[in-house]
């Protein structure tokens, strides 16, 4: 269970990469216990607006403001490739100080117990994507950052990784994911980024 | 947290996975020593007033060899980030990253200088002073090779440029380092760890800057 109410709101942001003015006048507010989908086409500023939210990246204007750890899963694994998946795993569980038992929940929730001695590099997008998502996961913070989840995963992962963000949320987390597919999850907001591109 | 980082670090410079090891740098440095008497001559009297120098350039040369993945590896596996999500400032991060680099590069250099010493017939005497520079200038050595990974991680023909940035930042220490062989003085050595101490202090806060500044 979660101390604190975390929350996560953005006020009146913009984003430039480059030259380029992405999305502007963009506010946001996610409290505990809400679902989140960033929706738009490739390109528009998903991962950008993501980065912005995780306090990677400055955004060009407005300011956002949060509390509660983050936990961000993005299209780099962060997991060592030529290591098998277990020991990969263990680096963030020592860093993260995981409960044993918490890690093992997850590795069954998304299915990865069969390959914790199969090498990083050898596993499938998929597998890999699922890989991330336990790193996320086991790290127990209350606010998950998930951008674009879905991608690369088969029907049966894509409604685990619903029933996990649903369930996260019923305990009172919070979940951003920012995904071109449709995600079926109960009381799921919807927020086009097309609207704010300038 | 940072003890695992620490010993990440450390395994990942010493050696295993795609990344090459700590043993490249170290035979390339006794090469550089076994060549050396072979391109002006067997004059023993020439090779030991000379000899300590070329261990000084050698290991210079030697420090430029795993300077590409220092830092970029990691920093395009993502773990950059999601260690800033943890709250871990970069500046720490590299001071971590410096220290693990020294171990692996310093202290089996420092183990090889012996050999090299040898190659080149130096006395007891310089090999001392050698070693004792050497544990004096290396830290500086480390800081400055992870500052410049950092700063060079991302760019085309980064490794190329890494080596070109490096060197003329690491002069001061070989100056100091291989005068003191000269001299024979503790002005010398303590001229060293002087301009090494420095490094260590700002190369860290350098790095980090480097790092945040590739994010965006």
């Amino acid at each position: 269970m979660i101390a604190t109410r975390p929350f996560i709101r953005a006020n009146d942001i913009a984003c430039r990469r480059g030259e380029r003015l992405l999305f502007a006048r963009l506010s946001l507010a996610v409290e505990a216990g809400e679902a989140l989908h960033l929706a738009g086409a490739n390109g528009i500023g998903k991962s950008s607006l993501m980065r912005i939210l995780a306090g990677l990246m400055r955004p060009f204007a407005g300011e956002v403001e949060r509390e509660g750890a983050m936990a961000l899963l993005d299209e780099r694994p962060a997991l060592d490739t030529h290591l098998p998946l277990g020991r990969a795993l263990d680096f963030w569980r020592e860093v993260d100080a995981t409960p044993a038992d918490r890690l093992d929940t997850v590795l069954s929730a998304v299915g990865l117990h069969d390959l914790l001695d199969v090498p990083v590099r050898y596993l499938s997008t998929g597998q890999r994507k699922r890989a991330a998502l336990a790193r996320t996961l086991a790290q127990g913070a209350p606010i998950w950052l998930l951008d674009e989840p879905l991608n690369g995963l088969d029907t049966a992962s894509v409604a685990v990784v619903e029933k996990l963000v649903a369930q996260h949320c019923a305990d009172g987390g919070l979940c951003v994911l920012a995904s071109h597919q449709p995600v079926a999850v109960p009381g799921l907001k919807r927020l086009e980024l097309a609207e704010f591109v300038v | 947290m940072i003890w695992p980082i620490l010993k990440r670090d450390v395994v990942l410079l010493l050696g295993g996975g795609r990344r090459g090891g700590a043993l490249l740098p170290i035979l390339f440095f006794l090469a550089v020593a076994m060549l050396y008497p072979f391109a002006v001559g067997p004059d023993a009297k020439l090779l030991a007033r000379t000899g300590g120098g070329v261990v000084w350039v050698a290991a210079l040369l030697a420090a430029i060899l795993p300077l590409d993945r220092l830092v970029e590896p990691d920093l395009e596996a993502g773990f950059f980030d999601q260690w800033a999500l943890r709250g871990l400032a970069e500046e720490w991060l590299c001071a971590v990253r410096i220290f693990a680099h020294w171990l692996c590069f310093a202290v089996p250099l420092m183990l090889a200088t012996p050999i090299a010493a040898v190659l080149l017939g130096l006395s007891g005497e310089q090999l001392l002073t050698l070693e004792l520079g050497l544990l004096a200038g290396t830290p500086g050595l480390a800081a400055l090779g992870v500052a410049v990974a950092a700063v060079t991680a991302g760019l085309r023909g980064g490794a190329a440029l890494a080596g070109l940035l490096i060197l003329p930042l690491a002069v001061p220490l070989l100056i100091f380092g291989a005068g003191s062989l000269s001299t024979g003085g503790e002005g010398g050595l303590a001229l060293t760890a002087a301009a090494s101490l420095v490094l260590v202090a700002l190369c860290p806060f350098a790095a980090g800057a480097a790092l945040r500044a590739a994010r965006e």
